[in-house]
């Protein structure tokens, strides 16, 4: 079942053709790598289908839902992980977590358990009480993670959720991801330059480069188009550097 | 709704956690208690001997004790109070990247700004009510006078426009906030405000005044009345005159319209109180009531400009 689908989605910001066009749709329980140049209108495309910006055109379907009509319900089930995300500075982890959790209407129980396995998944627990103005880059990076976590989301967003992280964390978040989506059924739009990452994880990926989705489909599938090999012989890198050199 | 609460509660407790609000707090309490003590002084030697006159409660607001008395204080630095505490509230969030984080979240969009106004609000509230009850508190010990019911109400009116007033400052900070994207410029956007209200408003009013009435002057009392008329009309545009005007009504029932014609020192006043009568509460509410409303008439007008235009901006400005 297609949670997330657009049909000819187009924003067009301060006259300059942003996202053009754009089709898509990604399935349920899926991991979906959404690849692109920086500029190509993957941000945009994000913040559309969580309704934060309104499309010039076309239609954009959450679970069947406007998210220009019901940003609300929308916004309810996805989590989403911005690039160089702020924080209160002021907060700790704790209380980052629980104003996240407080915003999504979570019960009061429920709270502090997810708020404590998700500390603990991204390795923050011991520094939980520390103020987050205090935390290096990487440990916002995974506090972040921590928010989606709280969040329990049917859907989520993570544009480059490992950057600024050590490798070993690394490796821990993507595996993270793997087993929510395993487990809890969980999609995920996965927005990243590490293409090693993306398609160890991944299992479709989408192409965007200007404004415009080149391709989308199984790795293989688009191995097989366009570099003419088989099965496990091609590198995702090698992938889109062909159909960057092409746009 | 939801969304606004738990706003609402989040900065409360970032303001009162705040140095900014310690600042506020204590500068306030400490000019307060001064004005008002040496106000009380003051009231209390005048006083001695003679049968106090009504309302001597009231007087320790209007009366200016070192320089200026609370009422005026309150005038013109309730402004700055208001404006500090806004003039940071979006901007600040989107240059922290905080503000796309916390729409992606399940609220509406005014939310973030009514949660944020309220929770000024409540903060305006508490400082105000409580320097009150305190400046009460040491006039009671100092002039050991007890306030009457009308009294009270009277001062509870007082509180009620001052918190009003300074809530429209706050409103208009926030507005700033959304406006320009540099806290610097904001703050010194209000800055520039709060000057152009504060002085350049009566400057005009009179300039504008003396120029429509060329030939007033002592010989021709009708013209200088009507100059007065025309100066005041034009400065109640302003609302640092709005808050003046309602609090000295409601505050010194004696206060007649055309007193700013007569200079008179304090026993003057006293002996020529005593026959004249006082307006009543009720009178003196059915005075301020259009001034009242203007306030929150223009702070309205405010929200309804911040409304409009942070709901049409595009998070990718944010």
């Amino acid at each position: 079942m297609a949670i997330i689908e657009t049909e000819d989605l187009t924003k067009v910001y301060k006259g300059r053709v942003a996202v053009d066009g754009l089709s898509f749709s990604v399935q349920e329980g899926e991991i979906f790598g959404f690849l692109g140049p920086n500029g190509a209108g993957k941000t945009t495309t994000l913040l559309m289908l969580l309704g934060l910006t309104e499309p010039t055109r076309g239609k954009a379907r959450v679970f069947g839902l406007d998210p220009a009509r019901e940003p609300i319900r929308v916004k309810s089930m996805i989590a989403y992980l911005q690039e160089n995300m702020g924080f209160y500075r002021d907060l700790d982890a704790r209380q980052t977590l629980g104003y996240i959790a407080e915003l999504n209407r979570l019960p009061q129980d429920l709270t502090e358990t997810r708020i404590e396995r998700a500390l603990k998944s991204v390795g923050l627990d011991k520094e939980a009480e520390k103020k987050v103005g205090d935390y290096s880059r990487g440990m916002r990076q995974r506090l972040g993670i921590a928010e989606v976590l709280v969040k329990e989301p049917k859907v989520a967003f993570l544009d480059e959720p490992t950057l600024g992280l050590d490798p070993d964390t690394t490796n821990r978040i993507m595996e993270l991801i793997e087993s929510l989506c395993r487990d809890k059924n969980m999609t995920v739009l996965l927005s990243s330059h590490l293409l090693y990452q993306v398609q160890k994880i991944c299992h479709r990926v989408g192409i965007m480069i200007g404004g415009r989705m080149v391709a989308q489909g199984p790795m293989a599938q688009l191995a097989a188009d366009k570099l003419g090999v088989g099965k496990e012989q091609y590198t995702l890198e090698e992938i889109y550097m062909k159909y960057f050199q092409e746009a | 709704m939801h969304g606004i609460i738990t706003i609402f509660g989040k900065e409360l407790s970032d303001h009162f956690s705040s140095y900014r609000f310690l600042i506020l707090f204590a500068l306030i309490a400490m000019v307060s208690l001064i004005t008002v003590y040496m106000a009380g002084m003051t009231i209390t030697k005048e006083l001695e001997g003679v049968a106090k006159p009504k309302f001597v409660f009231l007087m320790l607001f209007t009366l200016s004790g070192a320089g200026f008395s609370l009422v005026q204080f309150v005038a013109f630095f309730g402004p700055v109070i208001g404006l500090i505490l806004g003039f940071d509230t979006i901007n600040r969030e989107k240059n922290e990247g905080t503000l796309s984080k916390l729409l992606s979240q399940p609220i509406y969009r005014d939310a973030v700004i009514n949660g944020k106004f309220l929770a000024g609000f409540a903060l305006i509230a508490v400082m105000m009510i409580s320097i009150v009850l305190v400046v009460s508190g040491m006039g009671l010990i100092v002039m050991g006078v007890i306030p009457g019911s009308e009294e009270c109400w009277r001062l509870f009116i007082y509180l009620i426009i001052s918190i009003v007033y300074i809530s429209f400052w706050l409103g208009a900070a926030i507005l700033f906030s959304i406006l320009f994207r540099s806290v610097a410029t904001s703050a010194l956007a209000a800055l520039a405000m709060w000057v152009f209200f504060s002085f350049f408003v009566s400057l005009g009013a009179n300039a504008v005044a003396n120029a429509l009435t060329p030939d007033a002057g002592a010989s021709d009392p009708d013209a200088m009345m009507q100059r007065v008329r025309i100066g005041k009309a034009i400065s109640l545009a302003s609302p640092m005159e709005l808050y003046t005007d309602s609090t000295a009504t409601i505050i010194d029932p004696m206060r007649r319209t055309t007193r700013s014609l007569v200079q008179i020192g304090m026993m003057e006043r006293l002996s020529m109180e005593r026959f004249s009568g006082p307006l009543s509460l009720w009178q003196s509410i059915l005075v301020v009531l259009p001034y009242i409303i203007s306030l929150v008439a223009i702070t309205a007008v405010c929200f309804a400009v911040s409304y409009t235009v942070f709901l049409r901006q595009e998070i990718r400005s944010l």
